[in-house]
């Protein structure tokens, strides 16, 4: 279990959590921020600063905003566009700078 | 011109995310000062021993830690070892971030007799503080908490887990054997105001349902009056899992144990001969825009009652003080005197500058706002006067301080790791000031014994 982001971020990219967040686990695609499950400590100063209020800790996620659990994940482990493997472990979202790239799920999102 | 030697004062969240800041900002030499031998602050003798995940921020603590600009000074105390003098003859500029260690008290009839407790007295002694004096022999079947955030929600979960579910947590072993022990039933959460105001997170909340054989006990008629369509995301959530519970009248009589969620009520007297027999509450209300007492009594048969109505900071010798807010006072993280003006090389962040409210990561933003206008008043600053922070430890020394540095917190963490392993457990932590010393210190175990004795 961890924090996700979903959908009301997308084009808002506000990063106000990535302000607050203690481990910086939250990294920046081309129009969304997503949350590293495996990074993610639950410390909740994300959720409180979001202006969208497009973080929600995963068990009380909305049934429209399901598929916003996995794509979270898939961000990390599965092979974004572009790039020849996931993003996997990172460690912190300062060692990367912003990733550039969404998941299918976000990129598609009219 | 020199670096700049900064000192911090505090060695928890606040403090170090100060201290990253600053060497990551400027070429600033920093010194992190704690009274505990241990560094991280609430991180270790705060967060309860059931989230290691919410512990697992000590990765990123520790590597601030480790910076080359960075030294840890463990074991002097602020007022005691040193002071404000001390701090400016050596450092061009002081941050406090004490935090706030104290419990508000409730304020009522018989909140000294025994059982009453702060909840911050209680949670000290569960995280093994080697200031916890006070060893709970948890003998009553019935308890109330008396506060509406997290703190209360931890303090309810720790007396209600199973024994088996803490185990392999780095509770103190003999805190280990009371819950072992402990004769509870019935924890009260008692909040002055409505399930819609509480400020629990929505997480620490659905954490309650991961309990094993653990009831949650909400009243429907203290939800009748929330309107869902004014309420923001996060709230929603929680007034959602609160309708739950509340649907659930099974959690009243099937569950080995019940959290009792009591809104809109508040203390007016802890009653007992002489000690803890009840807790009585009076039902509250919003009567024409004004928070009121409606003048509707309640007795809680508890034995045993926490109160966790928020932490408030001590003043600290020689500083400014804010009693009603409980902070030094300040502008933007710069600690102003009684004209208003801003004390130069003086600078507060955390707790200790806004109030004890927020979560761990809110003292990255917090930091660095005070950060930033420490560095802009050091580029103004034409020279560094003072001895620089070498002559510190020296003159440390020369008083007979006892400093515990980086090496010698390490030695403590691999001592505590190993007797976790010894037991099987995550880590056993040292809980004795002389034995914290010793092993900081690098005397052999032998000696350590000897000293704790």
């Amino acid at each position: 279990m961890s924090y996700v982001v979903t959908s009301s971020c997308i084009d808002v990219l506000d990063k106000s959590c990535m302000d607050v967040c203690p481990v910086d686990c939250i990294y920046e695609g081309a129009r969304k921020l997503y949350i590293h499950p495996d990074e993610c400590i639950d410390c909740g100063a994300c959720e409180a600063a979001c202006p969208t209020s497009a973080i929600v800790y995963e068990a009380s996620v909305k049934p429209e905003e399901q598929s916003h659990i996995e794509d979270n994940k898939s961000f990390f482990w599965s092979v974004l566009p572009g790039r020849e493997e996931p993003l996997g472990i990172v460690g912190g979202s300062s060692e990367i700078g912003p990733v550039g790239v969404d998941t299918p799920l976000v990129a598609s999102t009219s | 011109m020199r670096s700049a030697n900064v000192a911090v004062v505090g060695a928890g969240p606040a403090g170090l995310y100060s201290a990253a800041d600053l060497v990551r900002r400027s070429d600033a030499v920093v010194d992190v000062i704690d009274r505990v031998p241990a560094p991280f602050g609430l991180v270790r003798y705060g967060v309860a021993p059931d989230h290691p995940r919410i512990k697992g921020v000590v990765k990123n603590l520790q590597r601030v830690l480790e910076h080359e600009r960075v030294r840890f000074i463990g074991n002097v105390e602020f007022g005691r070892d040193i002071d404000r003098g001390f701090l400016d003859e050596h450092y061009d500029a002081t941050i406090y971030a004490t935090g706030a260690l104290h419990s508000k008290p409730l304020g009522v009839e018989g909140e000294r007799l025994p059982g009453s407790w702060s909840a911050s007295r209680f949670v000290s002694w569960y995280n093994g503080h080697p200031d916890a004096e006070a060893h709970f022999v948890l003998e009553a079947s019935a308890a109330a908490v008396v506060g509406a955030g997290n703190v209360a929600l931890d303090v309810a979960r720790v007396l209600t887990r199973s024994v088996g579910s803490l185990a392999l947590t780095d509770i103190p072993c003999s805190v280990l054997e009371s819950i072992a022990a402990s004769r509870i039933r019935d924890v009260h959460i008692v909040c002055r105001r409505g399930a819609a105001e509480a400020k629990f997170t929505t997480k620490e909340l659905l954490d309650l349902r991961e309990l094993a054989d653990v009831g949650v006990v909400v009243d429907p008629a203290d939800l009748a009056d929330i309107r869902a369509d004014d309420l923001d995301g996060p709230v929603l959530a929680n007034v959602d899992l609160f309708r739950a519970w509340a649907a659930n009248r099974d959690a009243e009589r099937a569950e080995r144990r019940r959290i009792h969620f009591h809104f809109w009520s508040r203390p007016v007297a802890i009653t007992g001969a002489s000690q803890v027999e009840a807790l009585r509450v009076e039902r509250t209300g919003v009567v024409d825009g004004e928070f009121a007492g409606t003048g509707e009594f309640r007795t809680l048969p508890v034995e045993m009652v926490l109160s966790s109505v928020g932490y408030r900071s001590s003043p600290l010798p020689g500083l400014p003080f804010e009693p009603e807010r409980g902070i030094l006072p300040n502008v933007a993280g710069r600690v102003i005197g009684d004209d208003g003006r801003h004390i130069p090389s003086l600078y507060v962040a955390g707790w200790l500058k806004r109030g004890p409210q927020g979560v761990i990561g809110t003292n990255r933003t917090d930091a660095a706002e005070t950060v930033s206008a420490l560095l802009e008043d050091l580029a103004e600053a034409r020279n560094r006067p003072g001895r620089g922070a070498e002559a510190a430890g020296e003159r440390l020394r020369e008083r007979g301080v006892e400093v515990v540095d980086y090496r010698g917190w390490q030695r403590i963490d691999e001592h505590e790791q190993q007797r976790g392993r010894d037991l099987g457990r995550a880590r056993v932590k040292i809980t004795a000031w002389a034995e914290l010393r010793a092993i900081g210190a690098g005397l052999s175990t032998a000696e350590a014994g000897s000293r704790s004795r």
